[in-house]
């Protein structure tokens, strides 16, 4: 029987809206499963800054998106570029995404903020233990009001990607390859920590709460089942099929993270197989609910593979000190997983006979979004750079952000 | 004069890759390592908790405990001089002591023969 066609428009209306605001809160809680694995990964004397960030991320970000992205990612489209309406009160707005959308708009607005937040949050990983807490809350305004909100606009607000083909459901390149990119481009222009790449071999800096950081790569696991059957934005088969295809993905990606951790470095690396699964997660959201089964494994296990290789090569060779691996699994598993959707996608991918102009499509979108965030977050950091400056000083990062920046300890010796 | 000695040092913690470093070249290998708070002259700063006022004076280092001949002692200490030494305050202290007996568990071996020494390079 298919119960979903048989729902009138006020049920299936009531069930979207309760469903996605599910999902919503599903999609808040990867807050703390970034904030998680982010302090458990970095050392001791950074736990409160690094949640502090997380924190802000969403403070900031929800508040700046309700105010001014949504406005630019969902608002009436400009030459396929840009939102022009939709700015300080959307909901009161006649906005052209109002117009026969099958879910309450304020649900619709509160899933889209989510998304927002979880975009910010990246890039606090890749640039942690050294980056400035003023100036961090500047690069969180501007991703959430513009950067992130433009593509966006691109992609799902009606613009030219959309109009050209490019389709990406559930973010791989909205929200991780978007956050993955401004990390790489802060990581870059921010500098490695004091003492990480010493006579030019890279030093391990160990995480200080191996169990925090798996916890939070759980949790992030579990935020994945209303980040991608959320991103429906209804309650049908479609919903269904996603969870299926985002928990083979996320299993194989995690096995393939195993085995190739085990098999490059002797011993089955706990945070590997972490990262692994959380690889097969960014990297299934585009293809979610366009691949087969069997698709979303090879995702998951491409994604699983690439993400060690990835991790080890930006650090060791390129010297870029990505304090949890953000960019390889965000930005490495985002653009994989936009691409392979091109190869997998049932009705559209090029092994399925399908032709070659979804791929190309996938392929324009990448290196246009790559390009867009390039572009604009060098501009940002260059700017904080040379302003407020957005390293902190030798002394504060040596001693530790949480009492130079907080004047508190993350795990003081008790009085 | 005791043939062994004890050696502790209390020093920065971002310090310790390149003290181990320098240690194992001198051919020192056996150590423990504590993470600790302390505080010397320093007389610390205001902060605030939740609306409290807090005194923070202690502040985080690294102790390094090494037992070695009494001849190395000098050896240690220059080898702190050399990488260990900012010339601010915050660097830390040396501290030196007699150590009446040292047992390995494994084997049973006794005074410098439990020792953890490696000359042979």
């Amino acid at each position: 029987m298919d119960y979903v066609s048989m729902l009138t428009p006020e049920n299936a209306y009531m069930f979207n809206s309760l469903w996605v605001m599910v999902a919503s809160i599903l999609v808040f809680f990867m807050q703390a499963g970034f904030a998680s694995m982010e302090a458990g990964f970095a050392r001791s004397k950074n736990g409160c800054n690094i949640w502090l960030k997380n924190l802000c991320d969403f403070l900031i970000g929800a508040m700046v998106y309700y105010f001014i992205g949504f406005g630019i990612m969902y608002g009436n489209d400009f030459h396929g570029i840009i939102g022009i309406n939709g700015f300080f009160n959307p909901l009161d707005q006649n906005l052209a995404i109002w117009d026969g959308m099958m879910l309450d708009p304020k649900i619709f607005l509160l899933y889209q903020t989510m998304f927002c937040a979880t975009t910010a949050t990246i890039i606090s990983g890749v640039v942690a233990e050294r980056f400035k807490f003023n100036s961090y809350l500047i690069v969180s305004c501007v991703m959430t009001a513009f950067i992130y909100p433009v593509v966006g606009h691109w992609i799902w607000g009606g613009g030219w990607l959309a109009t050209l083909g490019f389709s990406d459901f559930a973010g791989s390149t909205v929200v991780h390859t978007v956050g993955a990119i401004a990390g790489l481009v802060g990581a870059i222009m921010v500098g490695p920590r004091i003492g990480k790449y010493v006579n030019g071999k890279s030093v391990a800096i160990p995480g200080h709460n191996i169990p925090m950081g798996m916890l939070g790569a759980m949790i992030l696991w579990l935020g994945w089942y209303g980040f991608n059957p959320g991103s429906e934005l209804a309650l049908d088969n479609v919903t269904f099929y996603t969870t299926i295809t985002t928990t083979i993905a996320a299993c194989f990606g995690g096995l393939a993270g195993l085995f190739t951790s085990w098999i490059r470095y002797k011993k089955p690396d706990p945070t590997l197989a972490a990262n692994g699964a959380l690889a097969g997660l960014v990297g299934i959201c585009t293809g979610v609910a366009s691949v087969s089964y069997m698709g979303s494994a090879i995702i998951g296990t491409i994604t699983g593979v690439a993400v060690v290789f990835s991790l080890t090569i930006l650090d060791q060779k390129f010297h870029v000190d990505d304090v949890v691996g953000a960019v390889s699994l965000h930005g490495g598993s985002g653009i994989l997983g936009t691409i392979l959707a091109g190869f997998l996608s049932v009705d559209e991918g090029l092994l399925y006979g399908n032709g070659a102009s979804y791929l190309i499509a996938q392929i324009i979108g990448v290196l246009a979004v790559v390009a867009f965030c390039v572009v604009t977050t060098f501009i940002l950091f260059s700017v904080l750079k040379k302003t407020m400056g957005i390293r902190v000083s030798e002394e504060e990062e040596l001693k530790g952000l949480d009492l130079e920046e907080h004047g508190m300890e993350a795990y003081p010796i008790d009085v | 004069m005791n043939e062994i000695s004890k050696v502790v040092v209390v020093f920065r913690p971002e310090r310790l890759n390149i003290f181990k470093a320098a240690l194992k070249e001198a051919g020192i290998l056996g150590m423990t390592v504590t993470a600790v708070e302390g505080c010397g002259l320093q007389g610390g700063r205001i902060e605030h908790y939740r609306g409290s006022e807090i005194l923070v004076d202690l502040l985080p280092k690294t102790k390094v405990e090494l037992i070695v001949p009494s001849e190395d002692v000098q050896k240690i200490i220059d080898i702190v001089k050399k990488v260990l030494k900012t010339g601010k305050m915050g660097d830390g202290k040396i501290f030196v002591s007699d150590v009446k007996q040292v047992i390995r568990i494994s084997n049973e071996s006794e005074g410098l023969d439990a020792l953890d020494l490696n000359y042979n390079k």
